[in-house]
């Protein structure tokens, strides 16, 4: 599979009305890449990390995926179930805010084995052993399995929701801002994290963010957005570092250096 | 039934300036159809056009347009609540059909054709000629853990049933077992998971492979569905944390069963209490075949002797 992109997006646009929220956006994504988006509110980051994991209908282009079992599936036309399938099992998607991708009334174990209970795990034993190894993956400890989400700091709630994603080994994960809203000291241990996963895994990632600090640590790769369009893209340092766009000048020299 | 009450309602009559059975012949054709779909796809929950009846919402008003659009005129009709023939509930839907339509109505599970019930499934195992009509408050498995109708009817659509083993999962981590006592989650026919209806889990395994037609009729939400004769009911479960019913150490004080549903009565406030069959007719059945329990009223012996 080595030499074959994993996702292949080509054209891919969406309108809201008379709005462009993407318009003709492409690119491919690489087993085991982690792509940075970034921009600011409004360029259409979210709108495009949506389209792509079916939450909203594109109005056009298409979404190759290359499944485990190699063959090519385009998102865009999928049917539903395939879709749905897909993305509880080889994809994941971690949210901005924690709460919506967690379910606050049950237990940390059952939110992290309720993937593996949707492919037909039946064994209580199994799940939950399954359950404290992503628990101790992510740095929560172990006594609080049966614990509420809410009564988790927001660090560990966002640490939680990687795991529950995480359970399934996809082989892609999204993620919308996954360190917006959390403090520096905790951000810089998440993205700690999320690096090392990233690698011990060997998952692919795509990562929505406004942060052009998040994206130096995370990305190999960024594009930066505009108005729904791509800018420019390329190698994270290049492009942070020699900016070409005179968008991502202006990005990049608002940024405050302490 | 007492001999008052009988001759009560057999007094009534039926009541002149209604159709048969409450409902007019359109409505009944209606809700046939949607009985027909149901029966077509187990566990299927569809839609109807679900009338008002003169009854609150939550008093068996959808088990109520089932009967009525089942019911004929040889039928005879069984009506249980919490497995008792005498409860308001009970007496009261059983007088109305009565008044409606003039049939024939016993306690006996055996004589019954069709058996309109709340909380319980008769203990006296149904017939192929029988028909068991079930009230049901919510019928969306799915509801507490998805609260959008549309998601659910997805979830449905494409058997997405993780979810509900969640909720279980989250009962053995709490209490050590699975504590869902009643309205047991199933799947039916290996395709469609189901609500049974709030009926204790003792009751569930009857659902599975009996030889009734079994119809689940929800007013307030317009729902009806169907498990036919003869279909597989499973419940759901763990490999490691199997499905188990409820066990009683002692037996019925009255007819001596130890493999019925008792209910629990108190008897004084210094923890005097007593164990008896929920269902009434099963109970006095036994008692009239002779069995005793340590609390059987000495007087029926007495009566028996005489």
């Amino acid at each position: 599979m080595i030499g074959m992109p994993l996702l292949n997006v080509d054209g891919l646009s969406k309108h809201f009305g008379r709005q462009a929220a993407c318009r003709e956006v492409s690119f491919e994504l690489w087993p085991g890449e982690v792509l940075g988006i970034v921009g600011e509110s409004g360029s259409g980051k979210s709108t495009l990390l949506n389209c792509i994991a079916g939450r909203i209908a594109a109005d056009a282009g298409r979404i190759d995926y290359r499944t485990a079992a190699g063959g090519i599936v385009d998102l865009a036309t999928a049917s539903e179930a395939q879709r749905r399938h897909l993305m509880r099992t080889e994809w994941g998607f971690v949210q901005q805010h924690a709460r919506d991708g967690l379910r606050m009334d049950f237990s940390a174990g059952a939110n992290i084995g309720e993937r593996l209970m949707a492919l037909g795990q039946k064994h209580y034993g199994s799940l939950r052993d399954t359950a404290l190894d992503w628990m101790s993956a992510v740095e929560i400890p172990a006594d609080r399995i049966d614990d509420l989400p809410r009564t988790f700091s927001g660090g560990m709630q966002q640490r939680l929701q990687i795991a529950r994603n995480l359970v399934t080994r996809p082989r892609i994960v999204l993620m919308d801002e996954p360190t917006g809203g959390l403090d520096v000291s905790v951000q810089a241990r998440l993205l700690d994290l999320l690096r090392r996963l990233v690698q011990e895994y060997n998952v692919a990632a795509i990562v929505v963010t406004h942060d052009l600090g998040v994206a130096r640590l995370l990305a190999h790769r960024l594009m930066v957005m505009r108005r729904g369009e791509v800018v420019e893209a390329g190698l994270t340092d290049q492009l942070l570092d020699d900016p070409q766009h005179a968008y991502t000048q202006l990005l990049v020299s608002s940024v405050l250096s302490v | 039934m007492t001999a008052m009450q009988q001759q009560y309602e057999a007094s009534a009559g039926v009541l002149d300036g209604y159709n048969f059975a409450f409902l007019d012949e359109q409505t009944k054709r209606m809700i046939r159809r949607a009985i027909l779909k149901a029966v077509a796809i187990p566990g299927y929950q569809v839609p109807f056009g679900s009338r008002e009846m003169p009854l609150p919402y939550g008093w068996g008003t959808g088990g109520m347009q089932v009967t009525a659009a089942v019911i004929g005129r040889a039928d005879t009709l069984k009506v249980i609540d919490q497995g008792a023939d005498d409860t308001t509930n009970a007496v009261s839907i059983r007088r109305f059909f009565v008044r409606m339509t003039g049939v024939a109505t016993t306690e006996k599970t055996r004589e019954a054709t069709l058996i309109q019930t709340r909380h319980r499934v008769p203990e006296t195992p149904l017939q192929e000629d029988q028909i068991l009509v079930y009230q049901v408050p919510i019928p969306e498995p799915l509801r507490w853990l998805e609260p959008r109708e549309t998601e659910t009817r997805k979830m449905h659509g494409l058997s997405e049933y993780g979810v509900m083993h969640v909720k279980l999962y989250e009962d053995i981590s709490r209490h050590g077992h699975i504590s869902t006592a009643y309205d047991y989650p199933v799947m039916v026919n290996g395709r469609y998971l189901m609500r049974c209806s709030p009926i204790p889990k003792f009751d569930t395994p009857k659902l599975h492979m009996n030889a009734a037609l079994q119809l689940f009729g929800a007013g307030r939400e317009k729902r009806i569905y169907a498990v036919p004769p003869y279909t597989e009911v499973k419940p759901l479960d763990f490999d490691d944390h199997p499905f188990e019913i409820e066990r009683w150490s002692e037996a019925c004080a009255l007819c001596a069963a130890e493999n019925s549903f008792l209910d629990e009565v108190i008897l004084d406030d210094r923890g005097g209490r007593m164990f008896v069959c929920s269902d009434t007719d099963y109970c006095g059945e036994r008692q009239a075949a002779g069995h005793r329990g340590p609390m059987a009223a000495p007087y029926k012996d007495r009566e028996a002797a005489e």
